[in-house]
C-alpha cells in the first residue's frame, strides 16, 4: 500500500468524510475559544457549561426547536445557578460549580432516555462521530461558521475582558456583556463539539488546545493560530489512527491531542519543563563558578 | 478654577459594612493628588465610586462636571491597577497594553489606524519603553511595568488618572521617573489621583493630599495632612510611635 492509499483509504467512505469535516471544524472553535477559557480561568466553567447544555438540547429537541436555542438557554441557566448558589449560601464556588452542573447534566440524561427517539445516549455522551447525517453536518458547519466569525471579529474585546475588565470598563465597554456574550458562545461551541466527541470529551478540547498554545508563545495573537493548527492536527492524527486501530474516534482525537500537550510541556522552548531545568542547571553552574 | 474631579457626600455600603461615609473630595485641573489611609480605609471604594464600578448609596461623583459613565464613554478616565492585581503571565507585548488605551478611539473590530499607531508610539517614548515595546509584560521590571500603564493612559488622551499604589515593587529610580512623568502629565492639564503607602515620596510628587478614612478626615498641602497628629487620625497613634517605616 502506497502512502497515498493509506492516506485517502479511509475517505472513499462518506461517513469518514462528514467525521473529518465535523471534527476539524469542532476543533477549530473549540481551540479558539479555549485560548480565552484558560487565560481567564474558565477552565471549569467551560467543563460546567458543556455538561449543562444537555437538557437544553435534549429538550429542543422534544419541542423541535433548533439544538442552539436551549443549549445557550441552558448554558446561561447553568452559569446564573452556579452564581446563585455561591452568592447566596456558604458554599464555594467549585462545589458550586459541580452541583449545578452535574445536576444538569443528570436532568439531559433522565430527559433522553424517556423520550423516544433514535438517539443513543451512548452518543451523546461519546460522540457518534461515524453516524453523523447530512444535517447533523449542516447544522455543525453553520454553528461553527457563526461562533468563530463572531470570536475572530471581537477577539480584540475578549482579550481586554480577559487581560483587565477595569480597563474595559473605564473606557465605557461592558465587562459583564463581555463576559455573557464569551459564556453563550461557550454554549454554542458546546454543541458544535457535542456531535463529534461527545459531552464528556468537549471539555477536552476546550482546554488543551488553549493550555498548549499559552506554553509556546508569549503573544496572545499567535496563540489563537496555534492553538486551532494543534488542534486540527491532532484531529486528523486521531481520525487516522481510529480508522487503522479501529478505536473510538473521539476519545482518539483527545488522546491525540492529550499527547501533543504532554510534548509541548514538556520540550516546549520558551516554557518546557525540560528548558526551564536545563537553564535553571546552567545558572546554578554559573553561580557557583 | 475648574473642578476636575468632584466626590460629592459619597456613601458606599458592602452588605453590612460601611465602605465610605459621606466622603468629599474635589480636585482641581491639573493638580496630583494624594490619597492616604490604611488598608480598609476605603482609597479602593473611592477609585471604585469615581469610575463608577460601584453605585453610591448616596451622593454624587462627576468627572469635570459629567457623569462618570459619560467622562468613561469619551475615554478621560484611565486606571493604573496595583501590581498584585495583573496578571503578568498574559500573552500581551507592552505595546499591545498600550493599544488597549486606544480601543475607544477605534471601530466595532479595534482594527488600529494610523492615529491610534502614533498615539502608542508618541505614549511609549513619552514613558521611555520604546525599546521594550515587544517584550511580555512580565519581562519588564517593576517600574517598567507601572509606566506600561501610565502609557496607556496617555496613548487614550485620558485627563484623569487613578493610579492605586503605584510605588509598591517599585525601586527608587523608577519612582523618581514616575513622579517626574506624572508632573509633567499633570503641567499639561491631566487630573492625578494617587493612593499610596508611601508617604516619603508624596511631598514631592503631590500638590494636595486627602487623608481618609471612610470619610476624608482631612484634605490640604502634603505637609499639612503628613503632619504626626493628622496620620495619628488615620493610622492609630501605634503607627506614629514606631516612625512612619512601619507604613
Amino acid at each position: 500500500m502506497s502512502i497515498f492509499e493509506f492516506l485517502l483509504e479511509p475517505f472513499d467512505y462518506v461517513f469518514m468524510q462528514r467525521a473529518l469535516a465535523v471534527t476539524v471544524v469542532a476543533s477549530v472553535v473549540c481551540a479558539v475559544l479555549s485560548c480565552w477559557l484558560v487565560l481567564i480561568g474558565w477552565s471549569l466553567m467551560g467543563d460546567a457549561v458543556s455538561h449543562a447544555v444537555l437538557p437544553g438540547v435534549a429538550l429542543a429537541y422534544i419541542v423541535g426547536a433548533p439544538f442552539a436555542v436551549g443549549a445557550v438557554l441552558f448554558g446561561f441557566l447553568a452559569v446564573a445557578l452556579i452564581g446563585a448558589v455561591r452568592g447566596t449560601s456558604r458554599v464555594k464556588e467549585d462545589a458550586a460549580i459541580g452541583i449545578v452542573f452535574t445536576t444538569l447534566f443528570a436532568l439531559g440524561l433522565v430527559l433522553i432516555s424517556v423520550t423516544p427517539s433514535q438517539t443513543d445516549l451512548s452518543h451523546i455522551i461519546f460522540g457518534n462521530l461515524l453516524g453523523l447525517s447530512q444535517g447533523d453536518l449542516l447544522q455543525v458547519i453553520v454553528l461553527g461558521a457563526i461562533t468563530f466569525a463572531i470570536l475572530v471579529f471581537k477577539r480584540h474585546d475578549f482579550t481586554l475582558y480577559a487581560f483587565d475588565p477595569t480597563h474595559a470598563h473605564a473606557i465605557g465597554l461592558n465587562p459583564r456583556l463581555l463576559g455573557a456574550f464569551l459564556l453563550g458562545l461557550l454554549a454554542l461551541t458546546s454543541v458544535v463539539a457535542l456531535q463529534a466527541v461527545g459531552v464528556v470529551l468537549v471539555v477536552a478540547m476546550l482546554i488543551i488546545p488553549g493550555a498548549t498554545a499559552y506554553l509556546l508563545t508569549d503573544r496572545f495573537s499567535h496563540m489563537l493560530v496555534l492553538a486551532p493548527a494543534i488542534s486540527v492536527a491532532c484531529a486528523i492524527v486521531g481520525l487516522y489512527i481510529s480508522y487503522y486501530l479501529d478505536a473510538a474516534s473521539g476519545g482518539m482525537v483527545v488522546l491525540t491531542q492529550g499527547a501533543a500537550f504532554t510534548l509541548v510541556y514538556l520540550f516546549s522552548p520558551r516554557h518546557g519543563l525540560i528548558v526551564a531545568r536545563h537553564n535553571a542547571a546552567r545558572r546554578r553552574k554559573l553561580a557557583t563558578a | 478654577m475648574n473642578t476636575a474631579i468632584d466626590v460629592n457626600a459619597v456613601t458606599v455600603h458592602y452588605g453590612d459594612v460601611l465602605a465610605l461615609d459621606a466622603a468629599t473630595l474635589r480636585v482641581e485641573k491639573g493638580r496630583i493628588c494624594g490619597l492616604v489611609g490604611m488598608n480598609g480605609s476605603g482609597k479602593s471604594t473611592l477609585f471604585k465610586a469615581i469610575m463608577g464600578l460601584v453605585k453610591p448609596d448616596a451622593g454624587t461623583v462627576t468627572i469635570a462636571g459629567d457623569t462618570p459613565t459619560k467622562a468613561r464613554r469619551s475615554g478621560a478616565v484611565s486606571y493604573v491597577p496595583q501590581s498584585e492585581d495583573v496578571d503578568w503571565q498574559f500573552p500581551l507585548s507592552v505595546q499591545d497594553v498600550v493599544m488597549m488605551g486606544r480601543y475607544g478611539h477605534m471601530g466595532m473590530a479595534r482594527r488600529p489606524r494610523k492615529a491610534d499607531k502614533l498615539a502608542v508610539a508618541d505614549a511609549l517614548e513619552r514613558v521611555e519603553l520604546s525599546e521594550h515595546a515587544q517584550r511580555q509584560i512580565g519581562q519588564l521590571s517593576g517600574g517598567q511595568k507601572k509606566r506600561t500603564f501610565v502609557a496607556r493612559g496617555i496613548a487614550q488622551g485620558a485627563t484623569t488618572l487613578l493610579l492605586d499604589e503605584p510605588f509598591a515593587g517599585v525601586d527608587k529610580r523608577s519612582e523618581a521617573t514616575i513622579c517626574a512623568l506624572l508632573k509633567q502629565m499633570a503641567s499639561d492639564g491631566a487630573t492625578i489621583l494617587v493612593s499610596t503607602h508611601d508617604l516619603h515620596a508624596l511631598p514631592d510628587l503631590a500638590d494636595e493630599a486627602a487623608l481618609l478614612m471612610q470619610r476624608v478626615l482631612m484634605h490640604g498641602t502634603p505637609q499639612e495632612v503628613l503632619r504626626p497628629e493628622n496620620l495619628a487620625l488615620a493610622f492609630g497613634l501605634d503607627v506614629i510611635n514606631r516612625s512612619e517605616d512601619a507604613l
